[in-house]
């Protein structure tokens, strides 16, 4: 203990450590029935932190390119010690991290936290879910298995319907014509530099915002604690706060080492561009039900191809969600209500499609 | 081969268009109808010729006239005709290879050599002739799935005479073989696999030059598929015992039409057994025989087992690709054990059994390391999961006892 205090002391005297940490200590955390959603956000920035450390451990052993891609990943989960464990924990992670974004987004939107002041902090939120998102559809291309590289063709082909730009927007991400090894080179920029330095710089913003604004109380608790201020509780963000979310992180960490032993993400089989695409092709589960959304919309609306305005619904609907703070308007009751009754449409659309996604034949 | 020669009596012919023929013979009742519905679906009628083409007269002109003698109307061709007739432009090398450069020009030739041809020759007129097998007036390239010569259907075409038991009666030949082939592993890949290379009658009789393969030359006409089987039964010493005793080759343990998918049961001693059809219980052959049906089982049981256990390995999520693409090694030297039979030389087969079984012990082994590594992770997981436990429960304690003691002060 002595040693940490003189480190501090060392710190405080050429930086002025204490103070730098001043707001830390003065942070607190409302106390209320739905304090534990305020573990969401604190468990996915643990996740993109998993991320980081198993993807450099990965970094190591990975060779982006057509001819080298799955053999190197082959020989990660088979050759290299604990490669298994990293690659499993990399990819389970992946996917835990896009499900308690997904839950952190929907926890905020039905607890009105993004009322004002913090209308920008569910902005930088909502550019970090589509971030967190790209990771997924960049990584899920880099095994260089059938079942990514079909599933990366029609993802991109998808993107070709976009209006005006849809073509170019496919080149640019496949960097060709067709899904090639200079996909595979574009994706893994796009997954170990463009979006792991945009996330950092937004998780930089999201968190400055979350400090400067504190923690959002929900309206109706935030009204009993007005009339009987008696009532208002919280808890110092540190240790408090900070050593129960250690408790949640640990036992998300006991998850991940579970599912990875228990059951290590698959290789599958190396892709062959010139090969049949394989029955039940399919996007991974956060973008089923978009995939299924564009798979049953009739070919013709009206006019206009079925699969375009699905694609330009998803957009505007994308468009819409981010800017939702500024929708609520001045309306009491009618604007909170209506918000909260497209995020209940929104939730109920995403889990009907994504299981209808998964039975439909 | 494009067997209905369309060629006039008087001169050959082609690019012939105004057709009136068809005007009656559409309207008319069997056998005379030939409709446009029919005649377009006609080879020769796609590559431009008429009716005049085989039966000569004038098409151009209506009613009767079109049947005149003095334009060469020839009316029915007579079966023993049929053959000269496709011949006159099928053996013309120089007339056909406007048509199609790449058809062979020796049908006729060969047709002579045949059992058909032959018998054709001396007034049996019952045989088969070119528009038998390839009809008339709706004749089909054999490339056309509904050609009775298409591959699929060859089988059947032969049987409308060979499996008509009333038909054939007098040629002194067996008519079950349609019904044999249907049972025999050719069939099966032909018509369940849709391989169209598999052996269909003509592949081993021939087609225009069709007769039964004789003794000598069977061995030849079966290695045209099945090298490597052929290159051990060289080796043999069946070779020379069969030839000796005038017995057909391959024919004489896996028979012909009836051809079933061989087992490793026919080296046994049981229903299946083959061997002890001619050898004795107990004498040098038969002692090679049990050793050579040992090794092969023991190869497969070897496969079987590393199977199941690297399959146990797999469905724990264990990566194993690596031993099933060597397991795909070992069952290939089972299957090149089986073609080394052939030989009869258990040394051979031996060698090519070891093989297999040290890479099967290999891939036994590595689905074994799978398994321990399987549990290896587990038990490393109940561990961790015990110390995470341990830590939760520490920091919950530590966060109690840190709250009430803020309360206190």
């Amino acid at each position: 203990m002595r040693l940490v205090s003189k480190v501090r002391g060392w710190l405080d005297e050429r930086f002025g450590w204490a103070e730098l940490i001043a707001p830390l200590r003065e942070k607190s955390v409302p106390i209320h029935k739905l304090s534990y959603w305020y573990f969401l956000g604190g468990i996915t920035l643990f996740l993109f932190g998993i991320q980081v450390f198993t993807g450099i451990l990965l970094l190591l052993y990975y060779r982006p390119s057509a001819n080298e891609a799955f053999e190197s990943v082959q020989y990660i989960m088979t050759r290299v010690r604990f490669g298994w464990l990293v690659r499993s924990i990399h990819s389970w992670a992946a996917n835990l991290m896009i499900l308690t974004a997904i839950a952190h987004m929907f926890s905020v939107l039905f607890l009105r936290a993004y009322r004002k002041p913090r209308e920008l902090t569910w902005v930088s939120g909502m550019i970090l879910l589509f971030l967190v998102l790209g990771f997924g559809f960049s990584g899920y291309l880099l095994p260089w298995n059938t079942l990514a590289f079909f599933a990366t063709k029609v993802g991109t082909e998808i993107t070709a319907q976009v209006p005006l730009v849809g073509h170019e927007l496919m080149i640019l991400l496949r960097g060709g014509e067709e899904v090639t090894g200079a996909t595979l080179t574009r994706f893994f920029g796009f997954h170990v530099a463009l979006l792991p330095g945009l996330t950092t710089l937004m998780i930089l913003l999201h968190l400055a915002l979350v400090q400067r604004f504190g923690m959002s109380v929900p309206p109706r608790v935030e009204a009993q604690w007005k009339a009987d201020p008696s009532k208002a509780r919280e808890m110092k963000f540190f240790p408090n706060f900070l050593l129960r979310e250690m408790m949640a992180w640990y036992i998300a960490l006991g998850v991940l080492g579970a599912l990875a032993a228990i059951s290590p993400w698959e290789l599958g089989t190396k892709a062959d561009p010139f090969g049949a695409a394989p029955a039940g092709i399919r996007p991974e589960w956060y973008f089923m039900f978009m995939f299924q959304t564009l798979k049953v919309i009739p070919s013709k609306i009206w006019r206009v191809d079925g699969e375009v305005l699905g694609i330009l619904v998803f957009g505007l609907a994308g468009a819409v969600w981010v800017l939702l703070p500024f929708l609520e308007g001045k309306r009491e009751k009618r604007g909170p209500r209506m918000l909260l009754g497209a995020g209940v449409f929104a939730l109920c659309y995403i889990v009907a499609m994504t299981v209808y996604g998964y039975v439909a034949k | 081969m494009l067997a209905l020669a369309i060629c006039v009596f008087t001169g050959k012919s082609h690019a012939q268009t105004a057709n009136t023929c068809l005007d009656c013979h559409g309207a008319l009742d069997p056998p005379l109808q030939v409709t446009e519905a029919q005649f377009s679906q006609d080879i020769h009628s796609q590559k431009g010729l008429t009716c005049a083409g085989c039966h000569g007269g004038d098409p151009t002109k209506a009613d009767m006239d079109a049947m005149s003698k003095s334009a060469g109307f020839r009316g029915k061709i007579e079966r023993g005709q049929i053959p000269a007739l496709c011949g006159r432009c099928h053996s013309d090398g120089t007339f056909m290879r406007q048509y199609n450069p790449g058809l062979r020009t020796d049908q006729l030739s060969q047709y002579q050599t045949s059992v058909h041809g032959k018998l054709l020759a001396k007034g049996d007129t019952k045989v088969a002739v070119c528009t038998d097998c390839h009809g008339v007036h709706d004749l089909r390239a054999p490339s056309d799935a509904a050609s009775r010569v298409y591959p699929l259907n060859v089988a059947k075409t032969c049987a409308r005479c060979h499996a008509d038991a009333s038909y054939m009666k007098g040629y002194s030949i067996p008519t079950d073989q349609f019904a044999k082939y249907n049972t025999s592993v050719h069939h099966e890949a032909m018509v369940v696999r849709s391989d169209l290379s598999a052996p269909t009658c003509t592949t081993c009789h021939g087609n225009h030059g069709a007769a039964p393969p004789g003794v000598d030359s069977v061995r030849n006409v079966c290695s045209n598929c099945h090298v490597f089987q052929a290159q051990m039964y060289e080796k043999s010493t069946h070779k020379t015992a069969f030839q000796s005793a005038g017995l057909p080759g391959c024919v004489v343990c896996h028979s012909n039409h009836g051809v079933t998918h061989p087992t490793d049961a026919r080296l046994g001693t049981g229903s299946q057994a083959i061997c002890m059809q001619c050898h004795t219980p107990g004498d040098d052959c038969d002692k090679a025989r049990a050793e050579m049906l040992a090794g092969l089982t023991g190869l497969s049981e070897a496969i079987k087992g590393a199977d199941q256990v690297v399959g146990v390995a797999e469905s724990s999520g264990m990566e194993v690709s690596e031993a099933r693409l060597q397991q795909d090694q070992a069952r290939d030297s089972l299957t090149k054990a089986r073609v080394t039979i052939h030989s009869f030389q258990r040394a051979l087969v031996d060698q090519d059994i070891q093989a297999g079984l040290k890479i099967a012990a290999q891939d036994l082994q590595a689905g074994k390391d799978a398994l321990a590594e399987r549990d290896y992770r587990r038990r490393g997981l109940g561990y961790a999961l015990v110390f995470i436990l341990l830590t939760v429960v520490g920091l919950f304690l530590y966060i109690r006892q840190n709250e009430r003691e803020s309360a206190k002060s």
